[in-house]
């Protein structure tokens, strides 16, 4: 445990080191993230109560397509100069690496969010009418869940030609009860019209099934040809 | 001597294509194997399948007494034609990462120490701070070779070496390969340059159409054929 501990560890140093000195996953996030919310504030010009009503899938698509960006790219790196073999002809763990790799794509999307969210309420002027210390709750859950399998599905990816196109084919499909729960969840937080409770349980259960899953079967999915 | 590495009815087919048709030898410890043969022989395939990066789809590898070949993969070191390095950090931080994978040492000082060590082996400044992508293709394999030196490792396997790098550092390298050697490691090397290992290599091993067509212990004897 105290070696998955520790390579884990080492390797999102490794991660996080790469990604300051590139600024590749980051970049590329916030720019896409950044399109998004101009050109909808631009399509739509929505009430103040319409934009409570809209925000919550608005925010969710917005960061979902972003993580894709930077999902890929946490594999993309591995890949050249084939460093990944390094890895698998070592005797560490496979977990470990599952595990650096979801808590770097997790630390990516939360600075992304952080960056994001002030935007997203000026632009669309939201204020939550609910509770609104869930929301930090309902981001962390739901940034978890699509880190998660996204990380897990880009890795399934990886050898396949046109793997751009292969994640979100995977991810979206398998996400679909995530981020319906992450929707409905941030729509109950900021229009106070329902409890969002149920959604943040299902989140919080969608994440504990889909995190252990991954971790038994990455092994598979590292050592493939 | 027991044999170092024992291979029998290697088959490894990629589709329809078999890239190793019933590879069986047997190859003794200790001693410095120079595998040779035209583009497509297989000479790379075979390295990865000792490495246990290609499962084979037929036949059996057994390694150090053992064909649990995960549980032997601490002591074989592995160069490919790719240099599985990260080319945005240095040759010192890459190095220490994969020794952690290794868990050379958890103690930092030793695990620098080690890096050191091996980097100086391959006649590089472990002091170089620029990173591996700034380096000229002669120092990166060099460097690939001391990452594959790392965990000094009871066998080793190389694939093209030498290629990329002048003529004056691949002797250096052919005479810390037979240092190695004389040191009691197993090492083979994938070759289009034969000659730099004539008078080093123990055996020279003709492959041709995914087998092994011959073994000969001089290089006279391999081209006479």
């Amino acid at each position: 445990m105290s070696t998955v501990a520790g390579l884990t560890r080492a390797t999102l140093a490794k991660d996080l080191r790469l990604e300051w000195r590139s600024k590749d996953a980051i970049n590329s996030m916030l720019f896409f993230s950044l399109l998004v919310v101009v050109i909808f504030s631009f399509s739509f010009d929505p009430t103040a109560e319409e934009s409570r009503r809209i925000a919550g899938g608005l925010v969710w698509v917005a960061f979902l397509f972003a993580a894709v960006v930077a999902l890929n790219q946490t594999w993309a790196r591995e890949m050249r100069n084939q460093v990944l073999d390094a890895y698998r002809v070592s005797p560490a763990p496979p977990n470990a690496l599952f595990l650096a790799k979801v808590i770097g794509n997790f630390i990516f999307v939360t600075v992304l969010q952080a960056l994001m969210t002030p935007l997203f309420i000026v632009f669309y002027n939201l204020r939550a009418l609910g509770p609104a210390y869930q929301l930090p709750i309902v981001a962390a859950l739901g940034t978890w869940a699509l880190v998660v399998n996204g990380t897990f599905f880009a890795a399934m990816s990886l050898r396949t030609r046109s793997r751009e196109i292969m994640l979100p084919l995977l991810l979206f499909p398998i996400s679909i009860p995530a981020l319906l729960a992450m929707v409905e969840a941030t729509g109950a937080i900021l229009t106070g019209e329902f409890s969002a409770r149920f959604w943040i349980v299902l989140l919080a259960a969608y994440d504990v099934v889909f995190t252990i899953a991954s971790l038994f079967l990455f092994g598979l999915v590292l050592q493939a040809e | 001597m027991h044999p170092a590495v024992v291979v029998a009815g290697l088959v490894k087919q990629f589709g329809r294509f078999a890239a190793l048709r019933g590879v069986s030898a047997e190859f003794a410890s200790g001693r410095l194997y120079a595998i040779l043969g035209d583009n497509g022989a297989g000479k790379t395939t075979l390295l990865r399948a000792l490495a246990g990066l290609a499962p084979p789809t037929r036949g059996s590898i057994s390694m150090l007494g053992t064909t649990d070949l995960r549980s032997v993969c601490g002591q074989l070191g592995y160069m490919a034609h790719p240099s599985l390095l990260y080319d945005e950090m240095s040759g010192m931080e890459n190095l220490r990462y994969f020794a952690r994978l290794y868990e050379i040492s958890d103690r930092a000082q030793n695990n620098k120490d080690r890096c050191a060590d091996v980097i100086r082996a391959v006649k590089l400044d472990p002091s170089l701070t620029r990173p591996v992508g700034q380096y000229s293709q002669g120092m990166r394999q060099r460097m690939s070779l001391a990452r594959a030196l790392l965990n000094d490792p009871k066998i080793l396997l190389l694939d093209e070496p030498f290629s990329n790098v002048d003529l004056r550092s691949a002797r250096e390298m052919v005479s810390l390969l037979t240092g190695l050697r004389d040191a009691g490691k197993t090492i083979f090397v994938v070759t289009h340059q034969a000659s730099l290992l004539e008078g080093a290599a123990d055996e020279f091993i003709w492959m041709e159409a995914g087998q092994i067509v011959s073994r000969t212990p001089d290089l006279q004897t391999q081209e006479s054929r």
